[in-house]
């Protein structure tokens, strides 16, 4: 581990907030996007259409 | 081709779904590369010691925070005047990425603040405009939620978003022309004599790009989002017409 010297706190809590919040951004963002298709493929196969993009 | 094929929302669909894996992959390199360089590769500076390392993740999430909010203001005005339904959709895709990114600015340099000018906030004019700048981007999420017809969501988050750009320019350049408050000068200039030295700076300017990248990324991908979510709901829409 790298000497962060008196300092480490305030760096660790800022890079550990950055991923924390990165990373919820792009699991919401996937995970929203697999519900969002899955749903609309179940629509469209109801109406006997391909899936349209 | 012509850009505005995109506009077509199956064209941009098709377009996303193939870019997708290429533009995540190279989201991920340039952030790893950026960040595992700046935090464990480069030294410590000689007056802000380790906290200098927070400049890689202040700077880019800062610089992405005012420009998604000019995105937004871009494809607001093609809403606007031209009625693509998928400009004004990538307009609220972008919303929430541009809030978690001003979050992140606005959290670190608080936390950077703390040790390096005694205090986790000053009402300095730069701070005070990034602080309205996030508020604008929750009230623009909000807007969008609380109306149900998505045209007329369109336009009046169109009209909100022209409001905000005031205060996303003030928050982009009140560090080169405020001269009052705590907050320095840009670390990042196209003069190098302004510039932080090498050693920070090629590790930020891959930051950087990650950072864009990562932008470009989400927004596509929650851009194909709404519009699926939009025909959905037509769908069933249409449903509950036959069904009634």
């Amino acid at each position: 581990m790298i000497d962060l010297g008196p300092y480490g706190f305030y760096v660790l809590s800022a890079y550990g907030v950055t991923l924390t919040l990165i990373a919820a951004l792009v699991l919401q963002s996937v995970r929203r996007s697999e519900k969002v298709r899955i749903e609309l493929e179940a629509l469209e196969a109801r109406r006997g259409r391909t899936p349209r993009g | 081709m012509s850009f505005w094929e995109f506009a077509n929302p199956v064209r941009f669909n098709r377009l996303a779904t193939r870019t997708l894996p290429w533009l995540a992959g190279a989201t991920a390199l340039c952030l790893g590369i950026g960040l595992i360089w700046g935090f464990f590769f480069t030294p410590d500076d000689y007056q802000q010691g380790s906290t200098v390392k927070i400049i890689y993740i202040h700077v880019p999430s800062a610089m992405m925070a005012i420009n998604a909010w000019f995105m937004m203001f871009a494809t607001s005005l093609v809403w606007l005047i031209r009625r693509h339904h998928v400009s004004a959709l990538a307009a609220r895709a972008a919303a929430p990425i541009g809030a978690v990114m001003t979050l992140i600015a606005l959290f670190t340099g608080a936390i950077w603040g703390q040790p390096m000018w005694g205090t986790y906030w000053e009402w300095d004019p730069r701070l005070t405009s990034f602080m309205v700048l996030f508020i604008f981007y929750l009230g623009y999420i909000a807007l969008w939620e609380a109306i149900e017809d998505p045209d007329k969501a369109a336009d009046l988050t169109a009209v909100l978003c022209m409001v905000g750009s005031v205060f996303a320019a003030l928050s982009r350049w009140a560090v080169q022309f405020w001269n009052q408050g705590l907050h320095q000068g840009a670390s990042l200039s196209l003069d190098k004599e302004e510039n932080v030295a090498d050693v920070f700076y090629f590790p930020l300017l891959v930051c950087l790009a990650g950072f864009v990248l990562l932008f470009v990324t989400l927004v596509v991908l929650r851009t194909r989002t709404e519009i699926r979510a939009r025909r959905a709901m037509a769908l069933m829409q249409r449903e509950g017409e036959h069904s009634a």
